[in-house]
């Protein structure tokens, strides 16, 4: 019973982003990686279906810059995960080829039972490996899961929808799983967990093993800006009252936003 | 020349105004405009597509699409598209959305791109997005040739006026869907009847500053006047206060509203990216030198207890 996470290194979120010379890219000097937020409860949700089926292996998958994908899968691995795959690749992939590959990958280790996925990485905000590699499986999927339970081959899910509400869904046989905040607490881990980490397998792929070529991408994303500067904040004086009528004002008169 | 699609949402039996942004701005291309409407929810719906330039509307009332289910929507899109000739379909950037077009991508050999806050059609596909949550923003380079799913934020973009003499053709669509591997089963309603944080015009946001959860009431008034959704920092989703599904931030929801009134939030690093979009921005805070007054565009430094309530005494004049 296989069951496969993937993962991705982001950068920390107090990351204050700078970008290159050629404002192609961020500038990465200096920034701290670490596992996208969300794929640590899809780690933690995969490491909680293993303990209550002992037949369960966690792999664990990554695509990406090699050696940030070693360092993010080694901490899957500590988390309690069983191997990895390591799937070295450029940084400027799209989705499109990244689920590729992803399916690719996860397709030559036999049949999936799950895969657990977060429901976005926090660099580009894009919402699209999961429901890509849902499509490229041929399997179901549920975006931004916040529970989930598992009866035989039959999972029941809740999910965020519009203004807070939250659908109750039923997914039936393999399915992908993105995971949303609220859906575990992830584990941190241990210090024998590192130890064990290091011995654990980790296979090492690429695109070109994996027959998946970078022009296959469909966009890529160029000229990159930092956001205009702010004109400073104008500051409203006087007692309390003063200061709320005159911040009305100016938001009718002035901003005109109300 | 190809033709537009836009895919239209609708609430309480209306189109969504992201939905009108998108037919104004594919009107504008001067190309033929094709609206799909999903769903049995369409008969009810009185701002109708044609009224907004789509020349064809298709619709599918199947009852099994009456809730969001991505197997059967990229189904039923992928039966309407393939006989069509486009080269651009435009959404707007919701939950729904942003869970069904990159599994379409995915089907139809697409590029997809979310979350957009700039959409430029008059020559060429210019759009922006931001990336890392708002700390910066890039632009999407499409591989030639390759058909487009982009998927807007609502709320960026002008809406055209109707046109009440405007008619379009209806194609009724149906088509079998079986075999779902996903069935909603329920659809548990949350306490908020406003529009979600990522659809709000107006937001009101509250932090760590409120002292307590039963403070959020406060807010609450403030937010009922000015027809306002609430959010909230990480500080007080992560202690319960509120649910995360209202968290502003980089691990919580980015917004671009037209006005954002933060409430006692400091401004945390992850916070700002996630609102430094919107166009205005309010902070009320005691600390004069909290990072949030870096981003604002008006600021009281203050007690949020006393300029609150007073604050939502004065919208009330004013709007009412």
């Amino acid at each position: 019973m296989k069951i496969f996470v993937c993962i991705k290194q982001v950068p920390d979120t107090e990351t204050k982003i700078k970008l290159n010379a050629d404002k192609s890219f961020i500038d990465t000097t200096g920034v701290k990686w670490v596992m996208n937020p969300y794929d640590e409860y899809a780690v933690e949700e995969a490491l909680k279906y293993k303990q209550a089926h002992p037949q369960a292996t966690v792999t664990a998958v990554s695509l990406g810059p090699k050696k940030r994908v070693i360092e993010t899968l080694r901490t899957a691995l500590a988390m309690g995960a069983d191997d990895g795959i390591a799937i070295d690749a450029p940084e400027s992939l799209d989705s499109y080829v990244t689920a590729k590959a992803l399916a690719k990958a996860i397709s030559g280790e036999g049949v999936p039972h799950l895969i657990f996925t977060g429901k976005l990485a926090i660099d580009d905000n894009a919402s699209s490996v999961s429901q890509q590699l849902a499509e490229f499986l041929g399997l179901p999927h549920a975006t931004v899961v916040s529970k989930f339970e598992a009866k035989d081959n039959q999972y029941q899910v809740e999910r965020e929808v519009e203004g807070g509400s939250r659908e109750i869904v039923q997914l039936f046989g393999p399915s992908i799983i993105a995971a949303n905040k609220g859906l575990n607490q992830p584990r941190y881990a241990s210090l024998p967990g590192i130890m064990k980490a290091k011995k654990k397998p980790l296979k090492e792929l690429d695109l070109k093993s994996l027959g998946v070529d970078e022009s296959e991408k469909k966009l890529d994303f160029v000229d990159y800006m930092l956001p205009p500067e702010k004109p400073p904040v104008k500051f409203l004086d006087g007692d309390v009252q003063n200061q709320v009528q005159s911040l009305t004002k100016l938001l009718r008169e002035e901003a005109k936003v109300i | 020349m190809s033709d537009v699609i836009v895919f239209c949402e609708s609430q309480k039996g209306e189109l969504k105004k992201g939905s009108l942004e998108l037919l104004n701005a594919a009107k504008k291309t001067g190309k033929n405009v094709l609206a799909v409407v999903l769903g049995p929810q369409w008969k009810s719906i009185s701002n109708l597509p044609a009224l907004h330039g789509s020349k064809k509307v298709f619709v599918c009332t199947d009852e099994k699409l009456k809730h969001y289910n991505p197997q059967a929507y990229s189904e039923v899109l992928n039966h309407i598209l393939k006989d069509q000739n486009f080269e651009i379909i435009l959404a707007s950037s919701t939950l729904m959305a942003r869970d069904l077009f990159p599994r379409l991508a995915a089907k139809i050999d697409a590029a997809v791109v979310s979350d957009c806050t700039e959409l430029d059609l008059s020559s060429g596909t210019t759009v922006r997005r931001p990336m890392y949550a708002g700390k910066c923003t890039a632009t999407v380079k499409f591989k030639d040739g390759v058909k487009k799913i982009i998927l807007i934020r609502p709320n960026q973009l002008p809406v055209g006026e109707p046109d009440p003499s405007a008619t379009a053709e209806i194609i009724e669509v149906s088509m079998p869907i079986l075999d779902l591997k996903t069935i909603v089963k329920d659809v548990v309603t949350g306490t908020s009847e406003k529009l979600d944080l990522t659809e709000a015009n107006i937001i009101v946001s509250g932090g760590r500053g409120l002292k307590e959860a039963a403070n959020f009431k406060m807010l609450e008034e403030l937010a009922d006047t000015l027809g306002a959704t609430i959010g909230a920092s990480r500080a007080v989703c992560d202690a319960g206060w509120i649910p995360h599904s209202m968290q502003v931030g980089q691990t919580g929801k980015t917004v671009a509203p037209t006005l954002y009134i933060a409430v006692g939030i400091s401004g945390a690093i992850q916070h700002l990216a996630g609102m430094s979009a919107s166009k205005v921005i309010v902070a009320i805070n005691n600390d004069p030198e909290a990072p949030i007054f870096q981003k604002a565009t008006y600021g009281i430094v203050g007690d949020a207890f006393e300029v609150v309530p007073k604050l939502t005494e004065e919208f009330k004049k004013l709007l009412n």
